[in-house]
Parts: structure tokens; C-alpha cells; sequence
């Protein structure tokens, strides 16, 4: 059983932290920044060519994580890959010794840096789960049998603060259904939107862990709020980033400072750094965890 | 429909090259609606062509180009035309140019004036819309009569994939997301229990590409 999982069931509070790997081979820089966080976190999600930006893959980091002590969560969307990929590649992860796997339907590649590749999505979030349940149970999307089956630890993601959160619920519903086994959401920074959601989230019975985004300065919050769906960062917070003449310290206390008030609402969070990773720690100290 | 676009006029000159006597096809259908291969916009070419030293033999609007059968008719009477032509433009989509070639009415050079689009519906505004991707495998019985595989730029089946902001799409911020308007369709006929469970993979067998799909008459 992974750390991850074991954390869920004996009822810790669960954290994580994410990676973005490099547009290139040189990883040593991110790997070092991240050693520090081997004995803070549960493990360490890897994404997946994340915004459609060429770079390293998320299976090779996931192992170099494994290598370095790092417990990996691997990220596997269905932008890229047909069916026969995607399961070919969770049975690599198994092989590997990776377990925690996080299964996204992934950002379309015209936002990316590779506009005008052919996006492949014949599988959706949910049939990848599903079809990833399929393989822990010894048979393929085609009903065939495997030699050996993959241990797997299945995580999907929700966005709390769409507006049309019964739709949003509904396919979290479907997802659990397929075999979600934990849920990491999006970005939270309104906390009475978050506990709405949990309300009824909590009843599908399975571990959901808020994610915390750095907010590295007054207009990275703007952009958020402007560009990404189901994000409110409040303005009293957008101010304390505009006044503050050290960033990087504002930002740490407005993330100790969420987790410390979602901690009681949810099962763990779920820190996305984009490149602070090396203020991780700070937060987590902060936030007395 | 199939929606076109005329290719530019440097374009179809440059595939007339070498070619003086052209005959022109439009098309009575579809692309008379685009205003792409109509009675008009064959008339402006036929127009702008012999302006540009190129030596117009004839034209003709066929009511649907794609049909073989009503081109073969309609070419029939212009025997004489199309043997004094060294090539011929079809103002329609790529249908209706393969279809001219199989008329073999003919043995000149075919060239096409179109790009094919999409096959669309036209709002009463004049606006095309792709609605349909034909992929062979109807899901609208159950989305509300709306098209997810079409409109939903990664063709998801079993709900939206949460970047919607202000009901529009997150790939095109112009467009609706077809999910929020099939939930809120299925909400008004009662039906929301349609996208409660889980919706298979697609059979993309039905939908090779490439490949020729046909439909034959059963014995």
C-alpha cells in the first residue's frame, strides 16, 4: 500500500506536493529543491506536460522521485494518448513501482505551447478511471486478461468553485463510481464556497484533499480570477499581496494560514507551488504540519 | 449542409495554371447557401477569370454536384463545351468534385475552387455551426439533442471537464460549454438521470479516419 493511501486509511491528514518537470533534461535543480520534502509529505504529484507545454514526462520523473525516496503521485491525462497508451502506460507505472496514479482528462493542446498538435482524447477522466479499475482487476478496456495485474491507487480531481457546482458533483459522483479513490481539487481560496462543496462531496465517501496554490504576487491572483474557472481569491488577500514588500513571506502565511482553516473541513491538501517549491517546507511549518 | 469557403483567387489561378479553357461547376445546393459555387458566385468568377486571359467554355449549376446521377444529366448537354475545355473548376465541396470526376463526362484536368469545412446547420442569422461530426454513433437520445462529441472541443461524454467560466468554453471563449447546456436541457425535460451513469468509450471503428464509409443498399 502506498504512503498515500496508508495515510488515508489510519486517518492522518494527508499532504502532497506537485512538480512541474522541466522543458528539458536537467532535473537536478527541481529534484534538489524537492529532497527537503521527503519526510514532510506523503508523496509528490508529477504533471503531465501540464497547460500542453512540451517537457520531461511525468513516468521518467515519477521514477526519479521513487529513486530519491520521494513517494510519486503520477499524472496521466488522455490528451495525448489513445487507450492502448494510457493502459500500456499504467501498467509501466506498476511495473516501475509507482502506485499512486492521478487520472485527468488534461488541458487541450491549443492552450499550450503546441498549438496545432491533434488532440487525442478517446478516452475521458471518467472511462480512464474506469478502465484503470478494469486493470487493478486483472482485465483490460476489452475484456481480456492480464498476466499480473497492477496495484493501483487511483486519484481524480473536482473543482469546488465551478459555478455550476451540481454538474461539477454529479461527474465527481461518476467518478467515484468508476474507482476514484481520492479526489485533489483545484485552487481554494473561499473557504464558505469549499465547505458548501464538501457538504455534499463528503457524502461519496471518498478522501478529498484541497489544493493550496502559492500566490506569487497581486496580479498572478487577478490573472486566477480573470482566466481560470472555479477560482476566487478574495481581494482582502489580493490586497495583502499588493502591500506586501516581502512576497514570498505574505504568501507563505496566506497558505499556512488556508490550511490551517480547511484542515477540520477535508481529509488533507494538496500544495501546488508552481516553482516556489522550495518555500513548500515554510508553508507546512507554518501551518504546523 | 457541407460548409465551404472559396479558396482565394491567387489560389484557383494557380491551380488553372497552364489551363486557358475552363468550364465552370457550381452547385445548386449547399454551396449556393455558403455563396461559395451559386449561380452568382460563378458568374463574378467566370467574370474575373476571362479578365485574367483565361477563356470561359461554358458553366453550369447542377441542383446537388455530390449526386453522380443528376451531374451526369446536367453535363450531357454541354458535350461540346467540355471537349473545348482543358480543364474544369467545380465551385462545390470535395464531394461534389470527386463526384464530377466519377460523371466521366469528360477527360480534362478537374480542379477545385472550395475548402471544405464541416457539415453544419445555418441559424436564421446566416451563421454555420458544426453540430454534427457524423461519428456514427448517436449519443443525442440522451444529451438533450445536444452534440458533446462536436461541440465539446475533447469530445468528453461523461461531463464537462470544469474549466468553464461564465458558461463559455475554456478552449473557445466565444463558444457555450456544451455540457452546462445539455445539463441545464436535461434539467428542464426532467431527464438529468441520462448523464447519471456512465457513458463507454466510443467505438471509434465507426469513425476510422481514414477510411471510406459507406451505406449500401441491404438485399
Amino acid at each position: 500500500m502506498s504512503k498515500l493511501e496508508a495515510a488515508f486509511k489510519n486517518n492522518k491528514f494527508a499532504i502532497t506536493s506537485e512538480i512541474g518537470p522541466p522543458k528539458g533534461v536537467s532535473f537536478e535543480q527541481i529534484l534538489k529543491e524537492n529532497i527537503s520534502l521527503r519526510e514532510r509529505v506523503d508523496a509528490i504529484n508529477v504533471t503531465d506536460l501540464q497547460s500542453s507545454v512540451m517537457r520531461l514526462g511525468s513516468l521518467a520523473f515519477s521514477k526519479i522521485l521513487l529513486d530519491n525516496g520521494i513517494e510519486p503521485v503520477f499524472q496521466l491525462t488522455c490528451r495525448d494518448r489513445n487507450r492502448l497508451a494510457l493502459q500500456s502506460d499504467l501498467l509501466s507505472a506498476a511495473v516501475l513501482g509507482i502506485e499512486n496514479v492521478l487520472l485527468l482528462t488534461g488541458d487541450h493542446p491549443v492552450l499550450g505551447d503546441h498549438p496545432e498538435a491533434k488532440p487525442v482524447y478517446d478516452l475521458d477522466s471518467v472511462q480512464l478511471l474506469d478502465c484503470a479499475k478494469g486493470l487493478i482487476n486483472g482485465v483490460d478496456l476489452c475484456g481480456n486478461k492480464l498476466t499480473g495485474s497492477p496495484k493501483l491507487f487511483l486519484g481524480a480531481v473536482v473543482n469546488p468553485g465551478v459555478e455550476t457546482i451540481d454538474l461539477e458533483l454529479l461527474k465527481m459522483e461518476k467518478k467515484v463510481k468508476a474507482g476514484a479513490q481520492f479526489f485533489q481539487t483545484q485552487a481554494v481560496y473561499d473557504l464558505s464556497s469549499f465547505e458548501r462543496f464538501m457538504k455534499k462531496a463528503i457524502t461519496f465517501g471518498v478522501p478529498i484533499m484541497a489544493g493550496i496554490v502559492l500566490l506569487k504576487s497581486a496580479n498572478m491572483a487577478r490573472y486566477l480570477n480573470d482566466n481560470v474557472a472555479g477560482i476566487n481569491v478574495p481581494d482582502g488577500l489580493i490586497k495583502r499581496m499588493q502591500d506586501s514588500k516581502d512576497k514570498v513571506k505574505t504568501s507563505i502565511g496566506i497558505a499556512s494560514s488556508l490550511i490551517k482553516e480547511l484542515k477540520g473541513n477535508c481529509q488533507g491538501v494538496h500544495i501546488m507551488p508552481i516553482g516556489w517549491d522550495k518555500h513548500v517546507v515554510a508553508v507546512l511549518d507554518q501551518a504546523g504540519l | 449542409m457541407i460548409v465551404t469557403k472559396q479558396k482565394s483567387f491567387q489560389d484557383i489561378m494557380e491551380a488553372l495554371k497552364n489551363k486557358t479553357n475552363i468550364f465552370i461547376i457550381g452547385c445548386g445546393e449547399c454551396a449556393t447557401t455558403c455563396k461559395t459555387g451559386g449561380e452568382d458566385e460563378v458568374k463574378l468568377l467566370c467574370a474575373e477569370l476571362s479578365k485574367n486571359n483565361k477563356n470561359i467554355t461554358g458553366f453550369v449549376i447542377p441542383k446537388a454536384p455530390c449526386v453522380v446521377s443528376q451531374t451526369k444529366r446536367d453535363l450531357s448537354k454541354f458535350r461540346a463545351e467540355l471537349e473545348r475545355s482543358d480543364c474544369i473548376l467545380v465551385m462545390a465541396c470535395g464531394l461534389g468534385v470527386q463526384a464530377v470526376i466519377q460523371s466521366k463526362r469528360f477527360n480534362s484536368k478537374v480542379v477545385s475552387g472550395c475548402d471544405t469545412l464541416f457539415a453544419g446547420s445555418m441559424t436564421s442569422l446566416g451563421e454555420f455551426f458544426e453540430f454534427c461530426s457524423s461519428c456514427g454513433e448517436c449519443l443525442l437520445n440522451i444529451t438533450g439533442g445536444l452534440c458533446p462529441v462536436t461541440r465539446c472541443p475533447k469530445s468528453l461524454l461523461n461531463g464537462p471537464c470544469g474549466g468553464a467560466k461564465d458558461g463559455k468554453c475554456e478552449v473557445d471563449r466565444t463558444k457555450d460549454c456544451v455540457w452546462i447546456l445539455i445539463y441545464e436541457r436535461l434539467k428542464e425535460l426532467g431527464e438529468l438521470d441520462n448523464i447519471k451513469s456512465i457513458v463507454k468509450a466510443k467505438n471509434h471503428r465507426k469513425n476510422l479516419r481514414p477510411g471510406v464509409r459507406s451505406l449500401k443498399k441491404e438485399n
